[in-house]
């Protein structure tokens, strides 16, 4: 079972609470950090990341003496990435897509594809002792600095995970392309939000992506108190299930400056996340119903 | 010779667009036959990315030697050096401005880009 | 003219709310909120729209059923996994959100069968604020391409403080430091960010800055509820440093600022509480650094 942890808006505790559910799972899980923008989640695992590999995508590469300059190449290509001016062809490989066309299109065949690095998958597992003891595997996904295309590095990180183990996947924040990658062919989607104007906001366009999807998802408030009532009621206007509220607590702050988890702050929420776990296995069972 | 001046208007008057990728025209001066073309840049303006790129091709196949803009960015700079394209950027505030420098000779060639790539 | 990016690597951080305090701070700048993934700046500052634009940016295939012979070249060519096979007596389909926009399918179909029409993916809007003009904008859910709309809200926001002469532009940037980013800040003046003394506050604030350095923009930095863990603040303060970035100053915890948020109000307009007073003091010493012209009486 894969469940996504994703939020309009940034900062509302997807990292946290994704920590904390894979602490608090009675079995073995894996947790992947998607948000490779901007990787957190190994700062609250005490895991060994120690096997690196490399991302990569494909990319043209001009063999000069085949080429005839005949400009086909830069003519299928959408992004600009080629350009065939008077006898001399360039490639901007920051600007390809990796969509082959210039390939393919080639009479000549003097174009061939060259693996080009765009971003790294760092993993390593750790036994957890939250209640429950069990083993949690940890992928990390991170973007080359400076590189721009994060879609094939969150996709290489989902891949690398066992498909028959419970997988919790941390959402990069949006709803563009990085996080529909994120939580695409997942079986439950957890968007988290704050009680503010701008959690509300944020979460509506989450929950019209969810639906756009056609995705089963739920909602926790993160920071319950903080603001005011609007996302509980908005929720219950839209039957949309509010699972679980985060009490606004000065201590999770104080422990998450530190890189500490939610559980070790709010220890007797472990329970709760366990069970809600369960709930979520049994909602998503016969994959296509029991949503929302 | 002949020489592209990216602009949003249409006459000698016209202020220079500042821009060279997304620059709305260039407007072609022929410097011996003493008139001009307006060439469009408009399918640049809605471009996903490389508008720098297309643009560069676009001066070139007008058959332009050299440009004068406000900005170019790293890919066009890549592209109209390598068809031996000049790049001169101005500060004048037309095309008739900028024009006026280049024949007094207070244009220097540029030898970079003077900003850096939009990316899209 | 001038162009300040404020941005935060990790989100959360408060870069909305510092926006439009600066917003407020500041004489009749121009704003552009470039965070169009999740656009909140308009929920403090209440834009009046007065005119709004599709925004179309590249291309989608689209499979003719009529005339698509099942022959399964698309689907064999297409590297993004947006072309289905037909379902029983169908015919191949495009997942939209899936579609790159390559054309490599419509380049190869041997009928002909796929159209290309041009994509619109959300909308953009030029509208007038109590502390000035804005250019803001909104993707389609499902949309792509939200680094090319940042570069647009930005093209449109320098035209529109050329015509009306602003002397400043201040742009709401995106979280992360990918496309997005990377599009908000590159040519930027100076880029404005914002943290907090977390491990991931300041994790991200590292890579934000080891993107500025990459696009050599100068960065200021600002440490948000810095009370929370102050000894992390001296931390993060001593590496910004370390980073070639400038420490601006710091704000304090403060629960106005949601308060704030929950009025519709910017914290200077609401209160002049501790955190209004920081953020007064820091747009002093920032506009200083950066010879911004400055309010009377700010």
């Amino acid at each position: 079972m894969k469940i996504a942890i994703a939020s309009g808006k940034g900062g509302t505790g997807k990292t946290t609470l994704s920590v904390a559910l894979a602490q608090a799972a009675d079995k073995n899980v894996q947790l992947i950090d998607c948000d490779v923008e901007e990787p957190n989640g190994h700062i609250f695992i005490d895991a060994q990341l120690d096997k690196h590999e490399d991302v990569t995508i494909p990319i043209p590469v001009l063999d000069k003496t085949l080429c005839n300059n005949c400009g086909k190449c830069g003519e299928i290509c959408q992004f600009n990435a080629i350009v065939t001016i008077g006898d001399k062809t360039m490639i901007f490989d920051d600007m390809c897509h990796s969509c082959g066309g210039c390939i393919l299109v080639c009479p000549q065949q003097a174009l061939t594809e060259q693996q080009k690095t765009i971003g790294y998958l760092d993993s390593g597992s750790n036994t957890i002792n939250c209640g429950q003891v069990h083993q949690l595997s940890f992928i990390k996904g991170s973007i080359k600095i400076g590189e721009a295309m994060s879609p094939p590095v969150i996709r290489a990180a989902k891949k690398k995970a066992d498909q028959n183990q419970l997988t919790i996947i941390d959402c990069p924040p949006g709803t563009s392309c990085p996080m529909m990658t994120a939580v695409c062919d997942c079986d439950f989607v957890l968007l988290v939000t704050e009680p503010t104007p701008f959690g509300l906001h944020d979460l509506k366009l989450a929950v019209e992506t969810m639906r756009c999807m056609d995705l089963p998802f739920a909602v926790i408030v993160n920071r319950d108190g903080c603001g005011d009532e609007r996302v509980s009621e908005y929720c219950s206007a839209e039957k949309i299930p509010l699972v679980l509220k985060i009490k606004d607590d000065r201590r999770v702050a104080t422990a998450y400056s530190r890189g500490e988890g939610l559980l070790s702050a709010l220890p007797e929420l472990a329970p709760k996340l366990r069970s809600l776990l369960d709930d979520i296995s049994t909602w998503t069972k016969p994959a296509t119903e029991g949503k929302q | 010779m002949k020489i592209a001046i990216s602009t949003s208007g249409t006459t000698l008057d016209a202020p220079i667009d500042p821009r060279f990728g997304r620059a709305v025209r260039f407007l072609v001066y022929d410097l011996e036959q003493n008139n001009f073309t307006l060439v469009d840049n408009e399918q640049n303006l809605n471009a996903t990315q490389g508008a720098g790129i297309q643009a560069a091709k676009t001066v070139v196949d007008c058959g332009a030697q050299a440009i004068i803009s406000g900005h170019c960015g790293p890919k066009a700079f890549q592209v109209l050096s390598a068809a031996g394209i000049a790049i001169y950027h101005s500060d004048g505030s037309t095309v008739a401005e900028a024009l006026e420098q280049y024949n007094n000779g207070q244009l220097q060639a540029a030898t970079d880009a003077n900003v850096e790539g939009h990316w899209v | 003219m001038k162009e300040i990016v404020i941005i935060s690597g990790k989100g959360g951080t408060g870069k909305t709310s510092v926006t439009a305090a600066f917003a407020a701070l500041c004489n009749h700048a121009m704003l552009a909120d470039c965070d169009v993934d999740a656009a909140d700046l308009h929920l403090l500052l209440d834009p009046e729209i007065q005119q709004s634009h599709p925004f179309i940016s590249g291309h989608i295939a689209k499979i003719d059923g009529q005339r698509c012979i099942n022959c399964g070249k698309c689907f064999s060519l297409c590297r993004f996994d947006a072309i289905n096979p037909p379902q029983t007596n169908d015919k191949y389909t495009v997942t939209p959100s899936s579609c790159e926009g390559c054309g490599v399918c419509v380049h190869f179909c041997p009928e002909q069968a796929i159209e290309f029409p041009e994509r619109r993916c959300g909308e953009w809007y030029h509208s007038e604020t109590r502390f000035g003009p804005m250019i803001h904008a909104r993707l389609d859910i499902g949309a792509e391409n939200s680094g090319k709309l940042v570069s647009l809200v930005r093209q449109q926001a320098h035209k529109l403080a050329e015509d009306k002469q602003c002397q400043l532009i201040l742009v709401d940037g995106p979280p992360g430091i990918g496309c997005p980013v990377i599009a908000a800040t590159t040519g930027a003046d100076a880029v404005f960010v914002i943290t907090e003394p977390t491990y991931s506050g300041k994790h991200d604030l590292l890579r934000v800055l080891e993107l500025t350095k990459h696009f050599s923009i100068p960065a200021y930095v600002c440490i948000n509820k810095w009370d929370i863990n102050p000894s992390m603040a001296q931390e993060i303060q001593i590496s910004a440093a370390k980073n070639g970035a400038t420490l601006i100053g710091t704000i304090p915890y403060d629960s106005k600022i949601t308060s704030a948020q929950i009025a519709a109000k910017t914290i200077i307009e609401y209160d002049d509480s501790i955190s209004a007073l920081a953020i007064k003091e820091i747009w002093h010493n920032f506009a200083k650094a950066l010879n911004i012209e400055q309010n009377q009486g700010n």
